[in-house]
């Protein structure tokens, strides 16, 4: 049992750091960089192609690196430490993922190898009106025809899928069953907005338009799709964690610099104890961001999806109370734009919504809580 | 980064495993694991049980006892026990003086008292809180006068744990009343059959007599019974109390305890979504103290104490009190039947019976140890540099 990073992993750690330091070690960098749209730095994306890190879950003969969840964990953490609004969850890790998972030799050889390149960026296109959570589709249905296939219906919110060269769609299939298919960005009508957080999203209509499917036409994906979803979760905690990294210490420097009734407030007991609190909550959440990304590293998915609820529940919980009061200990301040730790609160808020919140991973939990005697981590993983 | 333990920690796991479920009374161990107070007897032998195979004091230096353990034997070895209902070796022997004496005592002391301290057949208790030094201990007040060969003490203790069980009691004492108030205090080993000690109990809010006050009345203590320096005692105090810390987070138990009401009550549960949702929160919790105590564990391997040990008391304390608050509400009207026992004939279950006095009992956990406020000081001090 080792919960720290090898050299390798350390020497990654720095360069990301360094790299999106860069960026947005300046807050005013990310509240221009997400003012308009594409939403995102695009040089700086061309860099992280640069770096490999597009590339990274994906294997080698797929035109990646083949770097395991470790890896993409600290790349997401670093992420989340400047908030970048880049779309690595989106187009790398769920869309580029679900391609690894389900895409033909030939299909994962050229849209992975042009994701990692940083020749194409990459949407999932899953979230309905109406839907909440769920790993099948039911609004946008697809239909086939002397062996071409066509996309109708409405997906909303899809993160980056104004910018997304190509989209990969989830779609109720004819037969029964979720599939998925990859749609030309430009074939489909895309309203672009931006969301609370910075973070661009838009609505996706698709009417009659050209698909091909991704892997084995007609074929039921929605084990794969759930999957690379929980997958997902365990990196939006990752992304998490580095944002309340963040936020504890931001608050921790604002409390020995700023000065009232003449003296600096970690004078005050009562807001030092709240920061005190803080640090178990952070503290708490780190463990289970490990110990679920080692989870996903053994691969068995029934055990992938515990990880993905448990990190999920901690995640929510500890997000909310580390936004919320470093929020508060920063006063006025803090609910402003120009200053960073809001929009801090506003990405937890995002990244708690955008895989299923705490009540949606506990409602799951709870039905299956008189399963087992006690949760060991071990045997979990 | 690795989850899985090594094949030689597993078959470490094992083997602890198999000794505390074979070899330690099953007796002992069902009192445990139905939280009923043990007699003084079952302590003696559950502690002779384990130092007899060399598993009470494995954290001691090896030539008194100790097992030259990495953090994670140690820690497996703990979890092991708690998982199996095995009464902790006593926390006074243990964890406390036996450490204190093999790091500061006279080689004579170590000869004298470590070996018996392993063994149990000294009962300590540990005489540091005074009715005006609570959390501020170093304000205490209990005084020690050089005459001839002797200290003399007058003052008195309170808290004292199971005091009414000590053979001896290792006392911090005010040895110079004109330093500052960390500089003038000393650590006396005192046997408590001298004339002048008292013992006098303290009832409790769930009925049971476990704590008392200890009074000393010109005690004469031979001065060779001075450990380390002379006013060097807060620094003995703040080890000790290191400690203590470090063994204070019951994850293993309250897991436990958790497991055996879910059982006890699965009906209850079953039918009520709110419980169901709660006893989540409770074992995600859990999870992530155990995780958070191995990353402790993982990271101190070279000496040097992770920042995130703070957390393990003050996270723990308060998980094992909502585990007792969890089994009250499980229990329900039956939970008032605290003074029923079987010879008045009650119907109700004899688990739910038990359920309050433990969780009024455990109110305690957030405030010995350094209270829970103490902890989030440090914390904010230490970690957080505010």
């Amino acid at each position: 049992m080792d919960f720290s990073y090898d050299d390798e992993q350390e020497a990654l750690r720095d360069a990301v750091r360094g790299l999106v330091g860069k960026a947005y070690g300046d807050y005013e960098n990310r509240r221009q960089a997400v003012s308009e749209a594409p939403g995102f730095n695009e040089k700086l994306w061309q860099q992280m192609a640069e770096m490999g890190l597009l590339g990274l879950p994906f294997a080698e003969e797929d035109g990646g690196v083949g770097a395991g969840p470790v890896e993409i964990g600290i790349v997401c953490q670093e992420l989340g430490r400047v908030i970048a609004p880049e779309p690595y969850l989106a187009s790398v890790v769920l869309a580029g993922g679900l391609v690894a998972a389900v895409g033909t030799a030939e299909q994962r050889g050229e849209v992975l190898g042009a994701l990692a390149g940083g020749e194409r960026v990459l949407a999932f296109a899953h979230d309905e009106p109406g839907q909440r959570w769920s790993a099948s589709a039911a609004g946008v249905t697809a239909a086939e025809s002397g062996g071409d296939w066509t996309l109708s219906g409405v997906k909303e919110p899809v993160v980056a899928g104004e910018r997304a060269d190509q989209l990969v769609v989830s779609a109720a299939l004819p037969g029964g069953g979720t599939g998925l298919f990859l749609v030309d960005g430009s074939a489909a009508t895309r309203t672009g907005y931006r969301g609370h957080d910075g973070t661009r999203a838009a609505k996706v209509e698709l009417d009659g338009v050209a698909a091909t499917p991704l892997g084995e036409a007609g074929a039921d994906v929605t084990a794969s799709i759930a999957t690379v979803l929980d997958i997902g979760r365990v990196m939006a905690a990752n992304q998490a964690l580095g944002a309340m990294q963040y936020s504890l210490r931001a608050t921790s420097e604002y409390l020995k610099s700023r000065k009232q009734f003449g003296v600096t407030l970690n004078t005050f007991q009562a807001l030092t104890f709240r920061a005190a609190d803080m640090y178990v909550s952070l503290e708490l959440t780190h463990s289970l961001v490990d110990w679920a990304t080692m989870v996903v590293e053994g691969g068995d998915p029934e055990a992938v999806a515990e990880a993905a609820a448990r990190v999920g529940l901690q995640v929510s919980r500890a997000g909310r109370h580390i936004g919320q009061e470093t929020i508060q200990l920063h006063g006025g301040i803090g609910v402003t734009a120009e200053y960073s730790v809001g929009s801090y609160m506003a990405h937890l808020t995002a990244l708690d919504h955008l895989l299923g919140d705490g009540g949606h991973h506990l409602r799951g939990l709870s039905a299956a809580v008189m399963d087992h005697e006690d949760v060991d981590p071990l045997t979990v993983a | 980064m690795q989850l899985q333990l090594s094949e030689e920690m597993k078959a470490f796991r094992e083997e602890m495993r198999t000794f505390f479920t074979t070899e330690v009374s099953e007796e002992i161990r069902t009192a445990v694991a139905e939280q009923r107070e043990l007699t003084k007897e079952q302590i003696v032998e559950s502690m002779r049980t384990l130092n007899a195979a060399g598993l009470a004091v494995p954290h001691w230096p090896v030539e008194w006892g100790g097992r030259d353990w990495s953090e994670l034997q140690r820690h497996i070895w703990h979890e092991e026990m708690q998982r199996a209902c095995v009464p902790a070796p006593l926390a006074f022997n243990a964890s406390m003086i036996g450490p204190v004496i093999a790091h500061f005592g006279t080689e004579e002391q170590k000869a004298e008292f470590l070996p018996r301290t392993a063994n149990l057949d000294i009962w300590w208790s540990q005489g540091f809180s005074e009715p005006d030094a609570g959390s501020d201990l170093a304000s205490l007040r209990c005084a020690a006068v050089r005459d001839g060969d002797d200290f003399v003490v007058n003052g008195q203790k309170t808290w004292t744990t199971l005091g009414q069980y000590g053979d001896w009691i290792f006392n911090l004492v005010r040895t110079d009343p004109e330093a500052k108030k960390q500089a003038g205090i000393s650590m006396l080993l005192i046997d408590m059959t001298t004339p002048g000690v008292t013992v006098r109990p303290i009832e409790l809010i769930d009925g049971g007599h476990e704590v008392n006050e200890v009074f000393f009345e010109d005690v004469r203590v031979p001065a060779k019974n001075l450990v380390g320096d002379l006013n060097g005692g807060w620094t003995i105090a703040k080890f000790l109390l290191g400690n203590e810390r470090v063994g204070v987070a019951p994850v293993g138990a309250t897991k436990r305890s958790l497991a055996r009401f879910k059982e006890l009550a699965a009906d209850v549960i079953a039918d009520d979504p709110l419980l169901r949702a709660r006893i989540v929160e409770l074992e995600n919790e859990l999870l992530a103290l155990e995780l958070t105590a191995l990353r402790v564990v993982a990271h101190s391997a070279d000496g040097e104490p992770h920042p995130a040990s703070s957390v393990l008391k003050l996270k723990g304390t308060e998980l094992q009190q909502a585990v007792s608050e969890l089994a009250v509400d499980l229990a329900g009207p039956a939970s008032l039947a605290g003074g029923a026992d079987d010879e008045t004939g009650s119907a109700l279950d004899p688990w739910a019976r038990r359920v309050t006095p433990t969780y009024l009992n455990f109110r305690k956990a957030s405030i010995y140890g350094g209270s829970n406020e103490v902890q989030r000081q440090i914390i904010s001090r230490t970690i957080l540099g505010l």
